[in-house]
This record gives structure tokens, sequence and C-alpha cells, in this order.
């Protein structure tokens, strides 16, 4: 159990490093050709994405797109990226039916010019599956704790 | 110091206050519209705008929908007040003050349910659905004159509704809804034929952000379309990148030539020819092959229901309407309801939901919301990009005294009914009825 839990969290630790440094192609390579990415609306954070109005929710197809329109400068949301920091905690893992389930808090600062300071905090959830050995995320779901997005204002980066 | 002081209050006196007949210029022997950056930045305007527009404007509370059995409610602050719409017990809606009569708390701190009844924690009075009176504690010690009918929650002074949106109006004496709504009442009907039994109703999931800039720049972008293919060149590739095809027609900025029109009362639209596909019913790539037959389905119940004609108006043409002062109704790549309330001049709240047919299948409603996220809300593809424009706006405008104007003349040498959707001729027709409201209140 722990050792699943301390490779559960050595990958999130390193997926986290991708994502603040804005290495996004490399980030692409830890996901499933299938895999989708799900930020759900702050009042509905159980919903299901078919019936509810989410933040974001990308299949493989618009995730890519996603990534794409993020590496371009006229993504002006995002330009000059915004600086991330993520700290992940509170890691739970199990594991059933060659899926392993993932739950895990985070807090992230993001920071742009003019000392604007926005924080998320939340809780992940993947799915994750082995791929010749290596964990991929099939799906990952961020789910904010805030009853509104509020000061957050956008999720233009990858949350 | 004291003397800087004075001097700083005279130039604050001199300079801040511009006669309100200044703030917005109109020239048209030089073709030449003006706006003055002050009315972005300055705390004296938004007090005016919230004493003359919030309160004898009607202002959108909520969707019929979102309340559809007794006893259903949802909080949520309407022009600056906290607000409780829902439907009493005897199945009519309300639009009250979530304001105890007694010393002034919440009633209802929850978002939406469905309630019996409202309570107030600090004190314990309680009250109908109907916002009468019920019971409280102790309510002898008022002594026999103590009148129960007049302690119940304030009611909205005017509640009416078009076609299941609701708005409401804090001066007593406002024209009907129906006449302020003036022609923007053809539009919301379109908006409303995509459903077979002309219901729509808000989807679950509510998006709720803020926005660093003054509320009217929303207003301004909303229905800006030569802002799109710079401010929002990724989302066109997105659609690009997808098959749809995004090329321009010689001499037009988007790949369909629209217009931009007057409704009345400072409403406006944009009435645009599709490119961008529609739920309803327009099939794009974007929704996969396996949609098509569903698509032409939907199409074929327009026209059975329709005609031809009206079916081709509803499923081929896109619109993004204002309604005076701060309701958006876009219905493009899927339909958004979004309302938004100032903070204060350079912050606004912004609350949008989808709207879709009831009688929407779940892969329909799946098609509709997956659609909405291609562009809309704080994680689409083009929205956070039309919040990062705004902000940059709104933090040159404190410029304002060195660099005043905004300049909203594009298309001016034309006549009104040659405006393109990319000109400004009905972002105009805003300022103008911004500026008669706070002049008459001058």
């Amino acid at each position: 159990m722990s050792a699943l839990r301390m490779e559960v969290e050595d990958f999130l630790f390193h997926e986290a490093d991708l994502l603040d440094r804005w290495q996004l192609d490399d980030w692409l390579a830890l996901l499933t050709d299938d895999a989708a990415y799900f930020v759900p609306p702050n009042d509905k954070p159980d919903g299901n994405h078919n019936t509810t109005l989410f933040i974001v929710a990308d299949d493989s197809v618009r995730l890519r797109e996603r990534i794409i329109r993020l590496k371009d400068p006229s993504c002006h949301a995002e330009w000059p990226p915004s600086r991330t920091r993520r700290i992940i905690g509170n890691v739970k893992a199990s594991e059933a039916d060659g899926e392993i389930t993932v739950r895990a808090n985070f807090t992230l600062n993001r920071h742009r010019r003019g000392g604007d300071l926005r924080t998320f905090s939340g809780e992940y959830r993947y799915r994750l599956r082995r791929e010749n050995g290596a964990l991929k995320i099939a799906e990952r779901r961020a789910i904010l704790d805030a009853e509104e997005l509020g000061h957050m204002g956008s999720v233009s980066f990858l949350l | 110091m004291e003397a800087i002081m004075a001097e700083n209050k005279g130039r604050t006196k001199g300079e801040t206050m511009r006669n309100s007949s200044e703030w917005v210029l109109e020239d048209r022997g030089a073709d030449q519209f003006l706006v003055n950056r002050q009315v972005f930045i300055s705390d004296d305007i938004l007090q005016k705008e919230w004493d003359v527009i919030f309160r004898t404007c009607w202002i959108y509370i909520g969707h019929g929908s979102e309340i559809r059995n007794p006893g259903d409610f949802r909080t949520r602050k309407v022009a600056g007040r906290q607000m409780i719409f829902c439907r009493d017990k005897d199945g009519a809606v309300r639009a009250m003050l979530n304001v105890c009569p007694h010393r002034g708390a919440l009633v209802c701190r929850e978002r939406e349910g469905n309630a019996r009844g409202f309570f107030c924690m600090y004190h314990g009075w309680t009250f109908q659905t109907d916002g009468s009176l019920r019971s409280g504690p102790g309510l002898d010690a008022y002594g026999p004159k103590f009148d129960k009918a007049s302690h119940g929650l304030v009611q909205a002074p005017r509640l009416e509704h078009y076609r299941d949106f609701y708005f409401i109006n804090f001066d007593p004496n406002a024209v009907s809804l129906s006449d302020y709504l003036a022609g923007a009442k053809e539009y919301i009907d379109i908006v409303v034929d995509q459903s077979p039994s002309g219901q729509m109703e808000i989807v679950s999931g509510t998006q709720e952000y803020d926005i660093k800039a003054n509320w009217k720049l929303l207003v301004e972008n909303s229905v800006d379309d030569y802002h799109i293919i710079t401010t929002h060149s990724t989302w066109i590739n997105y659609m690009s990148n997808s098959g749809v095809d995004m090329r321009r027609p010689k001499g037009s900025l988007l790949p369909s030539l629209g217009a931009g029109k007057n409704l009345g009362n400072g409403h406006l639209t944009t009435d645009n020819p599709n490119y961008r596909g529609r739920p309803v019913a327009r099939w794009i790539s974007v929704y996969g092959e396996e949609a098509k037959e569903d698509i032409d389905n939907i199409r074929a119940e327009l026209v059975a229901r329709l005609g031809e004609a009206r079916a081709a108006r509803v499923a081929d043409t896109n619109r993004n309407l204002v309604i005076f002062p701060n309701l958006v109704i876009n219905d493009g790549s899927s339909v958004t309801v979004r309302n938004f309330t100032p903070v204060s001049p350079g912050l606004m709240k912004v609350t949008s939901w989808a709207l879709g047919p009831v009688e929407e299948t779940e892969a329909q409603r799946a098609r509709r919301l997956h659609a909405f996220l291609t562009f809309y809300g704080p994680g689409g593809f083009a929205t956070p990009d039309d919040v990062a424009a705004l902000e940059a706006a709104q933090e040159g405008y404190a410029a304002w005294r060195e660099a005043p104007w905004n300049d909203l003349s594009r298309g001016m040498y034309k006549s009104e009914d040659d405006q393109l959707d990319t000109d400004e001729g009905h972002i105009r027709t805003f300022w103008r009825r911004w500026k008669d409201l706070m002049e008459t209140a001058a």
C-alpha cells in the first residue's frame, strides 16, 4: 500500500514539476491516448460533464489542442506565461482492475505581473494506468474548494 | 502639507468630475464617437450608475427553469442587492430581498434548494415562501400594535418575465418589461424557437468569475466582433485544426459578413450568418461524424415546425445579444446566458450559464456543453483572452488624464442600416442610452 503511494507521489511530483515549468510536450507524454482533463464548476464539484456545464471538459482531442494553444504567444491569457507553483499532499492511492485511483490535495499559487497573486486550492483525482511499466494519466480532474471561481478569474493554464 | 492637499483636492475637483455631457462625445460631422476613459475608473460615476441604471432599468434575476417546483429557490446578488428568486408554495414566482425585516440579516444563506420557508438564524424569525412573516420567538413583546403583515420580506417592486427570462425593477413606475425589451424580444424569440415546445432551460453548473475591469467593458466585448481575429486567433486555429472552414472572404475580417444592430432602449445585437457550428442545427466537424444524422433530424424538426425560412433564421444565424444594462445572451457556438455586476469601478463579478431546449437527448445536451467550452467560459478557448484584454484595457485607463478617449467610430460614416458586426454602430447605441440615462439624472 505505501509502496504504491510512494510510486504515485513520485509520479505526481514529477507531473507538477513539468506543469510548473511549462514543459507541456513532456507532460503530454504522461497521458494515455484517450486521456481526459476536467475542472468541474464550483457549484457542482461532483457533476457529470455530459449534463453539467464544466469549466474545463477536454477529451483527448481537445486536450492536445489546448496544449497547442498554451504554447502559442497569441494565447493572451497566458502570455507571458503565468508563474505557477503547486504543492501536492495527502496522497491516497488504490489499485483495482488495472487502474490506480488517486486523490490528492493541492495548493497552487499563480503569479502574474503587477503583484497579481491568485491562489487555487482543491483536490486532484486521477485514474492512472500502467503502460509498458510506466504510469500514465487516463483521467485528471481538478476540483476546486472555493464556492465560486471569483478572484481566481480564468483557468487558462493547466490547473 | 495642508497646502499640497488643498491643491490636490482642487485638482481632483477640476479634473475628476468632467461634466456628464463630456463623458460621451459624438461628432457626426467628423464621424467620430469618443468615450472618456474616466467612466471606467470613477467611483462617482459608478455610484450614479447604481442610483440610476441599476435602480430604474429592468435587471435580469433568473430563468424560470431554475425554480421549477413550489419551494425551489436560488439566492443571488442582483443589482448589488442580496435577493431570493423562488417559486412560492402556490406556484407564483417571487423576487424578494434576502434581508430580514427585523435586523437585516440574510434569511437564506444557501445557494439553491427547495424550502418550506426561510429562517433568520439571528433571532429566529421565519418566513413563508411568499415572503410573509410566519413566526418568531416572543413576537408578543412587540405589543398589540405589531402588524405581522407588514413585517414580511420586501418584494422587488416589479417582477416580470419574457419567455421565462425574469427581470426585476426597483422603480415602481418603470415601463413594462415588454415595452422595455423593445426590439430585443425578436432575438429572444429566435433563441427560444430552438425548443420544439418553446421551453429552454438553464443547464446545471454555474461559472462565476471576477474580471478586474469595469462592467461596461464586458458589454462592449460581448458584441465586439472586431477583436475576434486578433484576441481569438488561437480559437480560430483550434477550429481550423478541427476541420472547420475559417477562411475569410476578401474584404471580410471574419469567415462571414454579419451585421450590428440597434434594438432600442440600449439593447443591441450582432446578427451573423453562421460559420462556427450550432448545436441547433448546423453541423461542424468538431461534433464528430456520428452527430451528422442527429443534427439533420434537429433541423428537420425546425423546418416542420417553423417552415424553411424561419428554420434557417434559427439554425443558420448567430447572435450576441445585450439586454441593457448587464445581461448578455450569446447564441453562437452554444447558448450562454451571462450576467455581470460591478463591485467597484475596476472589478465586476460575472455569472454565466448554458441554456438549452428542455427536450434535448443526453447526446444532444453533451454536444451542446462540449461546444460551449470550445469558446466560452473561464476555461474555454476564447473567454480567458477576452478577460485578459479587458484587464489590460482597465490597466491603461489609469492614464486617463493624458490618454483620455476610447474611440468607437468604426462604420460611423455609413448609415445605421449598413453597420457590420465588426463596426461599432451597435456598441454606440449602448453608449447613447447610457449617456441619456446618466444625464437625465444629473
